[in-house]
């Protein structure tokens, strides 16, 4: 990518070069200032976006900080090989943070089949934060997702047990993020706050940035549950009249297999899937994702108790 | 690729602003169906007519259930036009420091009136604090229009109070727009009851409004953010300053100093990125620039055109906005001072007025800046600071003030300089 085709007319940047400057700015900013930062990384495309962000920000050194993954255990398995791979093409040191750990360990408990594991990872994901002595954590989040994050900062001050207070939030203003904290608070920050989806396919094309093949058309045996298409998979107990069946579908996001639903789709290459995503009609997080259909809270509720 | 326009709006609490955007972004068809749902069916718990497009906007619960917005919510919209970054901010006296959070970045302010009631000292303030945060354009939309019949006499009586305000500030660009959020009047379509009026609907304002020469090309400064030295096999003597460009363009091949040690050298190579080559580098690009000679060159410091320097400088006039509920800023305080990429601790020297923001009167009697006050005062700090007047520069000309204690934020300042 030269200037030429990264700029329009006298001095005028895209939007989406410069969504990438915010996004090195911010990354430059908190490994300038913090001591032990680390990206939370969940093998899906946001993550991934951010990840090549921050190679790009540093180089040609590698990022200056390690990559955390929370691992619920239920995983799609093209995915954790992508992980691996990604992590181990930039040279970054990868640690896992994993949920069965806590639930080995008693602090948490297992909801077996029938329930779901995302709720739990906020207590994995605080334990490895504090065990790793991490005072900065960059997160993917966006606040076009959902309306709590809408509201959120860039640089999310998070006390000492990892709660968000909305109401007490500091002020964020011009280039100047403030991210001191006191001994055993942390911040989160979202260098990808003012992305929306179709920005991240956007720049996935103009970036040609490899993703794993199940965010494209694929056949797979699926189950239809509350209107969503949920993977056939013995990890996810089946209700009384779910008939699995054969489609063809890609999914809009990646987290936890047992939650996260697929859509119906036909687009096999990212130009395909950014028609799909200019044409359609409903959020990804409301299309796709289990865990946010709770409630009109759900979202805020997990964030103030430290989740993502 | 559109480029990105970034715009604050700021209204009283009952003056249609989230209904506003949420018409914005319905019409746009920027609303999704799951949202749309969720908004029906809200609507319809609360026992509205029709589906309260302001529930868009009212995030959190704790909003909800006191029909209030309590924080700055950001918005996205494109069109094949333009990408639109809303920052939504409240309109209530006690949330001033949340239109200034929202609004310091932003190309342009869109301000609310209830036509019914016209200019009030809710609009008076946001017109203010957005001249004070230099923000280059404003819009003044007449919401509710249709409540007053769409009556041009309404709309040109409240252009003329607004005016008449407005010459007092430093706002260079006001349009006025009659519009009514709740039928959809002139926000993404025409209206079709005010045939009178002949300018453009709002969405058509944000599309073509030119912004290009807002930014400022002509005095180059780099503040160096992170130092790259990757120190690898592959690359033994690579030496980068990475930084976002504040002002200015700057080239391979230009004579710069480095400020404050004042130690001139020549930018080698520039550097995007991933390690794309850079041509010309300018506001807001993230870039990484080499210089021809091995000089000392670390955090803070910053890169200068030679002949075109900031000031550089340990005292510091600055208007600031007090932003914390805890405590007061008065003279003799110190803080944590943090400009561009430089932390320094300062001291408040002098408390010199501070000023009423609804009747702009300064008040020199005054000892304290307490919740959402706004006041000019003098700084001294630590070590010297390297900037330009904020009307110039809104990088290199501000600042944030925190609190050595809590770590909070506290002030938001503005610096005054060269006469002004």
């Amino acid at each position: 990518m030269t200037t030429s085709a990264s700029t329009k007319g006298a001095y005028e940047l895209s939007h989406l070069r410069a969504l990438e400057a915010e996004a090195v700015h911010i990354f430059r900013e908190v490994a300038a200032e913090s001591e032990r930062p680390v990206l939370l990384f969940s093998g899906g495309k946001d993550s991934i976006v951010m990840l090549h962000l921050a190679a790009r920000a540093f180089w040609p050194a590698p990022p200056p900080f390690p990559v955390l993954h929370i691992d619920t255990g239920h995983n799609f398995d093209e995915v954790i090989a992508f992980r691996d791979e990604t992590v181990a093409a930039l040279g970054v040191r990868l640690e896992v943070g994993r949920v069965q750990d806590d639930i080995d360990a008693g602090r948490v408990v297992d909801p077996g089949p029938k329930g779901l594991r995302n709720p739990l990872q906020t207590v994995t994901l605080l334990r490895s934060i504090e065990e790793g002595r991490y005072d900065a954590a960059f997160g993917g989040a966006r606040r076009d997702e959902e309306k709590a994050r809408a509201k959120e900062r860039v640089f999310s001050f998070r006390d000492e047990f990892g709660q968000w207070d909305p109401r007490n939030q500091r002020p964020e203003l011009w280039r100047l993020y403030n991210g001191r904290h006191g001994a055993g608070e942390h911040i989160r920050v979202f260098p990808l706050s003012n992305w929306t989806e179709l920005d991240i396919w956007q720049y996935v094309e103009e970036e040609d940035i490899a993703l794993p093949a199940i965010y494209f058309a694929h056949q797979r045996t699926v189950i239809r549950r509350d209107d969503m298409l949920l993977a056939a998979d013995p990890l996810i107990a089946r209700r009384p009249g779910e008939e699995p069946f054969e489609a063809t579908v890609r999914f809009r996001t990646v987290g936890d297999l047992t939650c996260t639903g697929c859509v119906e789709s036909t687009a096999g290459t990212v130009a395909e899937v950014i028609e799909e995503v200019a044409a359609t009609r409903l959020t990804e997080r409301g299309a796709t994702r289990a865990d946010d259909r709770m409630s009109e809270a759900g979202m805020e509720d997990r964030k103030r108790e430290g989740y993502f | 690729m559109p480029e990105l326009l970034r715009f604050a709006t700021a209204g009283s609490v009952d003056d249609g602003k989230s209904t506003l955007i949420g018409r914005l972004m319905y019409d746009t068809k920027t609303i999704f169906e799951d949202q749309l749902d969720s908004m029906e069916a809200a609507s319809r718990a609360r026992g509205d007519e029709r589906t309260n497009l302001a529930l868009l906007t009212d995030g959190l619960r704790a909003e909800r259930e006191q029909g209030i917005t309590i924080d700055v919510a950001y918005r996205y919209f494109a069109t094949p036009a333009r990408r639109f970054i809303i920052a939504d901010t409240p309109g209530h006296i006690q949330y001033t420091r949340n239109m200034v959070t929202g609004a310091s970045t932003a190309d342009l302010a869109l301000v609310l009136v209830d036509a019914r009631k016209g200019v009030l000292e809710q609009s008076r303030r946001h017109a203010f604090l957005a001249s004070l945060l230099g923000i280059p354009h404003l819009v003044l939309c007449v919401n509710k229009m249709d409540l007053v019949d769409g009556d041009r006499d309404v709309f040109e009586s409240v252009k003329a109070d607004f005016r008449d305000f407005a010459r007092k500030l430093d706002i260079h660009d006001v349009a006025f727009l009659p519009v009514s959020a709740l039928h959809g009047d002139n926000i993404v379509n025409r209206s079709a009851s005010m045939s009178w009026y002949e300018g453009p609907t709002l969405l058509h304002h944000l599309e073509e409004l030119h912004i290009a020469s807002d930014r400022n090309l002509v005095d180059a400064r780099f503040p160096v953010q992170y130092v790259i030295r990757p120190q690898s096999e592959r690359h033994p003597d690579y030496r980068g300053y990475a930084g976002t460009v504040a002002s200015g363009v700057f080239r391979p091949g230009d004579e710069v100093v480095v400020l404050p040690s004042g130690f001139t050298s020549t930018i080698a190579a520039i550097d995007g990125p991933g390690g794309s080559p850079v041509t010309d580098a300018f506001s807001p690009m993230a870039v990484t620039i080499r210089l021809a000679d091995d000089v000392d060159v670390s955090r803070g410091d910053l890169i200068a055109r030679v002949g075109n320097h900031p000031t550089v400088d340990q005292d510091l006039d600055a208007t600031v906005c007090w932003l914390s509920d805890r405590g007061e800023l008065a003279a003799g305080n110190r803080y944590t001072l943090k400009h561009t990429t430089r932390v320094v601790k300062a001291k408040v020297t002098d408390l010199v007025y501070r000023l009423d923001v609804n009747t702009l009167h300064r008040d020199q009697g005054a000892t304290a800046l307490g919740l959402n006050e706004i006041g000019r005062v003098r700084l001294r700090t630590q070590a010297p600071v390297l900037f330009d007047d904020y009307h110039r520069n809104r990088d290199t000309g501000s600042f944030i003030l925190i609190d050595e204690a809590t770590h909070a934020t506290v002030a938001a300042g503005m610096i005054s300089a060269g006469g002004r």
